[in-house]
């Protein structure tokens, strides 16, 4: 394949990643990887680096938007980051350790959890007891501004969510995710925080993490600049056009046949993954 | 009351700055790789490209040394790895922004908090894994 075709492919691919992305909140990773290794029979190692890059991306261009409305608890994100950087190195170490047919079989269960954790209704389990000693400790109780003015929140179960923050942060590394999905799960089911805050302090932390595991990956050389660059260019663009859209736009349907084909995927990358073709 | 009320524009204030921060970061670095995109694709767009393997020790600019030296030959790749790398440091800047902000507003333990980050990312430049 030239170099332009390639570039061309790769940019359409990556620009439909970040559009449907940030209309289903999944974010661009689970989608470029398979892309990048099923559609165009690139390296995963090569895939990981550049879907790294643009959870980066994606993460900064929508948190950049999510402070200015001061929805975002940055102590909160600020604390959990302790544990996703931390765990974020433990991930890329493990993926130099394992072969890397396991690390496809692992991304494909992950895309596979993503799809339900995509169609499951949430629930607000928010309330401002504030009993937790440790969340008293580090300051992590806040409030978010609503339409009937500023609303206070307490935080709960901080060791429970920086544990879930752990596991996040390592899978983050070893497949170069944004882990959106476990980081939100933590947050919104253990440690209670409202959605609101939780959506975008999860994109907040997303950033920070990704950038600790990118420079490993840019050392090891997984980071190639010819795919990058469609990657990153086609990313912001759809993610920047989808945020618009997502204004105005019911997603409910998008969702679902989203999930069958993130479903579909996942099936895929397994099979290739126990298979080693 | 007063003094609750300036803290509180205090920190509206910081958010506006790290809301522009990471907007001018990713508009940057974004618009450096599609400086150093075109250069690379007018010189090779006919090469022939395949990453069925990987290939580590292959890869051009894979160290911040590479790239500035890329830079200098104005070479499209070393252009492109240097917007990526942009693009990477924007979250730690504003984890260095955000040390700052609590060391204004006196909260020593979120400064150690955000110190302790920076370590940790700063530590994943050093390190060094083989594969």
């Amino acid at each position: 394949m030239t170099v332009l075709l390639f570039t061309i492919i790769v940019l359409i691919g990556a620009f439909a990643a970040g559009l449907l992305g940030s209309l289903t909140g999944l974010g661009g990773g689970v989608i470029i990887i398979p892309l990048l290794t099923l559609g165009l029979g690139v390296d995963i190692h090569y895939a990981i680096g550049a879907s790294i890059i643009s959870v980066i991306a994606t993460s900064s261009g929508s948190a950049a938007a999510y402070v200015k409305e001061g929805i975002t608890n940055i102590r909160i994100g600020m604390f959990l980051e302790i544990a996703t950087t931390t765990s974020a190195i433990v991930g890329v170490i493990i993926a130099s350790q394992i072969k890397a047919d396991y690390i496809i079989v692992i991304f494909g269960l992950i895309l596979l959890f993503s799809a339900v954790m995509m169609l499951r209704k949430k629930i607000d389990h928010s309330n401002n007891e504030k009993t937790s000693v440790l969340a008293n400790y580090f300051k992590l109780n806040g409030s978010y501004p609503t339409p009937e003015g500023s609303k206070p929140y307490a935080v709960h179960h901080v060791l429970g969510g920086f544990a879930m923050m752990f596991v996040a942060g390592t899978l983050s590394g070893l497949l170069g995710i944004g882990s959106g999905a476990l980081k939100v799960l933590g947050m919104d089911n253990i440690m209670k925080i409202p959605f609101k805050v939780s959506t975008t302090t999860s994109n907040f932390m997303m950033g920070v993490t990704a950038a600790a595991s990118a420079l490993v990956y840019l050392h090891k050389g997984q980071i190639d600049p010819a795919i990058a660059m469609p990657v990153t260019i086609g990313v912001i663009s759809g993610a920047t056009i989808g945020a618009k859209i997502l204004i105005r736009t019911k997603t409910d349907k998008l969702k679902v046949i989203f999930a069958v084909v993130v479903t579909f995927l996942a099936l895929q990358m397994i099979y290739k993954g126990l298979t080693g073709s | 009351m007063s003094k609750i009320i300036k803290h509180y524009l205090g920190d509206k204030d910081v958010q506006l700055i790290l809301g522009a921060l990471l907007r001018i970061g990713v508009l940057v670095s974004t618009g450096i790789v599609l400086l150093g995109g075109i250069i690379f694709l007018i010189k090779q767009q006919h090469e022939v490209v395949s990453f069925h393997d990987f290939r580590p020790e292959e890869a051009k600019f894979s160290s911040v040394k590479e790239i500035i030296l890329g830079l200098k030959h104005f070479d499209g790749l070393a252009i492109i790895q240097f917007g990526v790398l942009l693009l990477i440091f924007t979250p730690i800047a504003r984890v260095v922004f955000s040390i700052f902000s609590f060391l204004m507003e006196r909260d020593y333990m979120y400064v150690l908090v955000g110190i302790i980050v920076l370590c940790v990312i700063i530590t994943s430049l050093y390190l060094d894994i083989a594969h």
